[in-house]
């Protein structure tokens, strides 16, 4: 170490957490510090409307955490009802910009979070008419909160596609809340937090020279009789008895990995070099370990791990979609390193037939020193994986004359080699949205959705409840200048014109109405799916359901319940921080809340 | 026999009050008002009368949050914002930095304060007309006449700990002939991107201590590995922690707050790990095992608090169906790591539960086992999990870990074989002074 002018100075106190790392302790053991620089860089753009709640609860969700930077677009002004249920208003706050005062009280959270309020319409700020993309590019992420005019959601949704930004589209009504998720087209997330138990890959089917060597030294014991051990003439019976002691302390030491090792090699000879493969043979080799000791910890351990951890590592076949997608093969100077990756990943697969090896060794009983070769063994396994993989990326940035600066960093090569079997691809498409004329189509998800139809627990109804609740907007907003705050888009079960709010003729006629609307999609989904796909009573019971939706949305006029739209708050700014950080799995397609059952569901549209 | 303690009762049993009289016309309050006025898609005509008395309920229940922490903060917002005004609520911790990145009513300058006031006066001020009574210690150190005031329950705590106790202190509380005894409790926990939310009905639905084993400890690691043969860098602190500092700090009392005894921690791991070529313990995996840190985000934290705050107000508005409707689904489960999912179930009420149920229940101990080896996995058994157990059958006393005296003189039997000790189909209980209304009934059988 360096040390000026021959002084010592003490080292240094090793990774004592800074200010930062203390405050953010409790997520940077989720998301890590990546996972935080990529938050702090982002900046998400809420477009906020009607009540108004869970867009700015979402946000609530995202300062804390330390989002680098959101703008609220939203010029309703505030008025009483908003103080009963938005906390990020105040009573001072009356009369004044909602954006501006939201991003103001959003701001006190967090220091290090920057806001900006935007007190235009979506129609003025992005100029629609214009259709440009260019006032989009500032923003990483928009949420869109319902309602709002169709065409300036579609809008907002063809601009944020061809810039690739992410868009949620977000309701709360009442008991009953959805999102929408679109992502970019090709959306690879390399960190998907999956299960530690679900990513241990052994190799025990077939281990590689150094593992199998290593095994067999270990379990050398098991191969010698208990009786040839201390059996010298002039062993004192002190020594016997210490030699066998040495020996019980060495057996019940041995790394369940290598006894499992050890017992295949033996099933191998006596099975015409076949392992075990059907769920009979598995267990007939557990018994087989077994019988190797009745007490030990370590023969409990190999014996619970034999179903799991005899499987070949068979990729899944969403990995198999990524190696052979278009993107992996038809690559340019300028492909995103993920599909690099993957091409060299995909050219190791074909050449090994299985992945690079993780190179992690779940905890065993076994003793200290043994425990640590047998990790060396698998990380010096997963070095070599990666090494080759890496190589092989090197040569085709020659083939592929990728520029310098585009240079595929070698650590990101590492941690796709390390998770590669757990790697997720979403191929993000457009959500759906009600225009007001007939033209939604459910395309290739109609199947799924109409096969939801028929069960009783599925929300696909509330789904088509909101849709045809868009659809009602879409069809009875005014002609007139926009106003502020939406207001001249009317929603079912709200004030009417006329200002007369508890008119029963007037609810009753809108459930009637939304009801009928949602009827109609019913019958274009199972068409669309196929003729004569739902038949009584399911059919019946399919449109009661979908009758009750409607009628509970209705209910609530448009307005929002606090906890519905703080419930809906914390899982749509979850699903943004997955997004925005790259980890995790994503919502594909539309999740919907039910609080009235109290439960979610996710459907893939 | 249950007639009058159906949970449709409590909304009932609220009376008007004349203070909540601007409730049903202030625009304040017209979104909620705008649902609550009209009958719902599933909400029994019979059973619900839209308008004034849904409202005055909300207005006129009293609610204890027990929990001002991630949890409690959302919670305290939910309830103000859902038109309660009459709150309580009771935590003994103070600030600390690291809440600062989900609980949300507090900021740097109330680092050190007490949680339940700074919560209570943030939301009072933002929300006028809400009262919000603060109690700044120990949930046991309340009596029955604190509990008996509020008509709901709301947990958001860490500890399971508190959780037996106010659930078993609420079992004990109901009285079959008042209504008021029964007090619904709501209890809501995460970890990282999961968590739970469940509404218990004393005595009538499955309560905290029968679904104790869904939420069982995680095994520890022996002290022998720790001693002999560490190979995990988690290995290396818990030796620092549990069997160093005792031999080389013992007059100083461990403070995982302190950073100077996190750093002695820290580097005696360190140095136990180069020994053994064990890599990775950093100073934040230290304080992490010491301290059993549990990953905590906002947005999770906002999911649970505000589905038990919804369940809360179903309940005394009878808007909706509620969850922990006696043979209805009283569970949500949420997972939110992969995608979003939830399962919402009914845990079954256990007739051999502890705190609930009277029977007693079966359990297989090896004749030759000691009694020594029972008494040690009571900790660690998912129903049982006491750390200071007391045995006794009928007539004898088998083993009290507390007080000294009637350890001493029990201690000899932890030695004895089972079979000495107890007869094949005797009864003995379980209690641990940690959690008084909590009463383990065996029976016991043979077998290995």
């Amino acid at each position: 170490m360096a040390s000026t002018n021959g002084q010592e100075v003490p080292p240094p106190l090793q990774d004592i957490p800074t200010a930062k790392e203390k405050k953010y302790d409790r997520q940077l053991r989720l998301w890590g510090a990546a996972g935080q620089v990529a938050l702090e860089e982002s900046h998400i753009l809420l477009l906020n409307s009607g009540a108004g709640v869970t867009g700015v609860e979402t946000l609530k969700n995202l300062v804390l955490p330390g989002i680098g930077q959101f703008s609220i677009l939203d010029s309703a002004i505030v008025t009483e009802a908003d103080l009963g249920v938005n906390f990020f208003v105040e009573d001072a706050s009356l009369g004044r910009f909602r954006a501006a005062e939201t991003v103001r009280m959003l701001e006190e959270l967090n220091p290090g979070v920057k806001g900006h309020a935007i007190t235009e319409t979506v129609d003025t700020f992005f100029d629609v008419g214009k259709g440009e993309v260019a006032p989009f590019q500032p923003y990483n992420l928009i949420i869109v909160a319902a309602p709002i005019e169709p065409t300036w959601l579609t809008h907002i949704l063809h601009c944020a596609q061809a810039l690739h930004i992410p868009v949620f589209y977000l309701h709360c009504v009442g008991y009953f809340s959805s999102f929408a998720v679109t992502l970019p087209p090709a959306f690879p997330i390399v960190d998907t937090h999956p299960d530690p138990t679900a990513t241990t890959d052994l190799r025990l089917l077939k281990p590689w020279p150094a593992l199998a060597q290593f095994a067999a030294e270990k379990t050398a014991m098991l191969n010698e009789s208990e009786s040839s051990m201390g059996e010298e003439d002039d062993a004192t019976s002190k020594e016997r008895e210490a030699a066998k002691a040495r020996r019980a302390h060495d057996k019940a030491h041995i790394p369940y990995l290598c006894l499992l090792l050890h017992y295949l090699e033996q099933w191998k000879q006596s099975h015409d070099g076949n392992v075990p493969a059907t769920y009979k043979e598995k267990t007939a080799f557990r018994n087989l370990v077994r019988a190797g000791d009745y007490n030990e910890e370590n023969f409990d351990e190999a014996c619970t791990a034999v179903l799991r951890a005899l499987n070949p590592p068979t990729p899944p076949s969403s990995i198999l979609d990524i190696l052979s997608a278009p993107e992996t093969h038809n690559l340019t100077p300028e492909t995103p390193a993920f599909w690099l990756i993957a091409n060299a990943i995909n050219q190791f697969y074909t050449k090994h037939n299985q992945l690079p090896l993780p190179g992690s060794v779940p905890d065993m009983k076994a003793e200290s020193s043994v425990y640590v070769q047998l990790q060396n063994i698998y990380k010096s396994k997963a070095r070599d994986d990666s090494a080759e993989v890496l190589a092989t990326v090197r040569e085709l940035e020659k083939e592929t004359n990728r520029p310098q600066h585009l240079a595929v960093d070698a650590k990101e090569v590492e941690n796709f080699c390390k998770g590669a079997a757990h790697i997720h691809l979403v191929r993000g498409r457009a959500f759906q949205t009600a225009q007001s004329d007939a033209s939604l189509r459910f395309g290739d998800g109609a199947k799924v959705l109409a096969m939801e139809l028929s069960m009783p627990e599925s929300l696909v109804g509330l789904h088509l409840a909101f849709l045809a609740w868009d659809r009602y907007i879409a069809t009875h907003s005014t002609s007139a200048a926009p106003e502020v705050g939406g207001e001249r888009l009317r929603v079912p079960g709200g004030a009417t014109t006329s200002g007369a709010d508890d008119d029963d003729e007037a609810y009753e006629a809108d459930v009637a109405k939304v009801t009928s609307i949602a009827h109609t999609l019913l019958d274009h989904l199972i068409t669309e799916s196929g003729t004569g796909f739902l038949e009584d009573p399911e059919y019946s019971e399919a449109r009661e359901r979908v009758g009750k939706f409607v009628r509970e949305l209705v209910r609530a006029g448009g307005g929002e319940l606090h906890n519905v739209a703080s419930v809906t708050g914390g899982l749509v700014a979850q699903e943004v921080i997955k997004v925005v950080t790259r980890q995790y799995v994503p919502v594909e397609g539309v999740c919907l809340f039910d609080g009235v059952q109290g439960r979610t569901q996710v459907l893939r549209v | 026999m249950a007639a009058t303690l159906q949970p449709e009762g409590v909304a009932r049993t609220l009376n008007g009050h004349p203070e909540s009289e601007d409730s049903t016309t202030s625009p304040r309050w017209s979104h909620m008002n705008r649902l609550l006025s009209r009958q719902g898609a599933y909400t029994d005509p019979d059973e619900y009368e839209p308008g004034a008395t849904p409202l005055n309920n909300i207005s006129n229940s009293r609610i204890l949050v027990i929990g001002a922490g991630g949890l409690g903060c959302e919670i305290l917002k939910n309830l103000a914002l859902s038109g309660f005004r009459h709150i309580d609520v009771i935590d003994m911790d103070t600030i600390d930095v690291s809440n600062l990145n989900r609980q949300f009513l507090f900021r740097e300058k109330d680092v050190g304060s007490p949680k339940a006031s700074v919560a209570a006066n943030f939301v009072m001020k933002r929300c006028p007309g809400c009262t919000i009574t603060p109690h700044v210690g120990k949930i046991q150190d309340k009596d029955e006449d604190f509990y008996m005031q509020f008509n709901v329950v709301i947990c958001g705590l860490d500890s399971i700990e508190a959780r037996r106790w106010i659930n078993a202190t609420l079992v004990s509380m109901v009285d079959m002939d008042n209504p008021d005894s029964l007090k619904p409790l709501i209890d809501g926990g995460t970890e990282g991107f999961k968590g739970q939310a469940r509404v218990i009905f004393p005595t009538m639905t499955s309560c905290i201590e029968c679904q104790l084993d869904m939420h069982a400890p995680r095994a520890a690691v022996p002290l022998c590995t720790l001693a002999t043969i560490p190979r995990q860098p988690q290995h290396c602190i818990e030796w620092a922690h549990i069997i160093k500092w005792e031999e080389e700090r013992k007059d100083i009392i461990l403070d995982t707050d302190d950073p100077e005894h996190i750093t002695w921690l820290y580097q005696t791991a360190i140095q136990r790990a180069k020994q053994f070529k064990i890599e990775g313990v950093t100073y934040s995996m230290t304080q992490g095992v010491v301290k059993n840190i549990i990953p905590a985000i906002a947005s999770t934290n906002a999911i649970i608090a505000a589905a038990c705050c919804n369940e809360a107000f179903k309940i005394v508005t009878s808007s909706a169906p509620f969850l922990g409707n006696p043979g209805q689904n009283n569970y949500m489960l949420y997972t939110g790591d992969s995608s979003v999912y939830t399962y919402t179930f009914e845990h079954q009420k256990k007739d051999d539960c502890p705190v609930c149920g009277n029977l007693p229940k079966g359990i297989t101990l090896d004749p030759e086992s000691t009694l020594g080896e029972f008494v040690e996995s009571l900790a660690e058994r998912p129903e049982a999990q006491l750390k200071k157990p007391n045995l006794r059958t009928e007539e004898r006393s088998l083993y009290y870990s507390t007080p000294a005296g009637l350890e001493e003189s029990t201690r000899p039997n932890l030695k004895r074989k089972v079979r000495e000790i107890l007869a094949e189909g005797e009864e003995f209980v379980v209690n641990d002074p940690s959690f008084p209304e909590v009463t383990l009934k065996y029976v016991v059988r043979y077998g290995t």
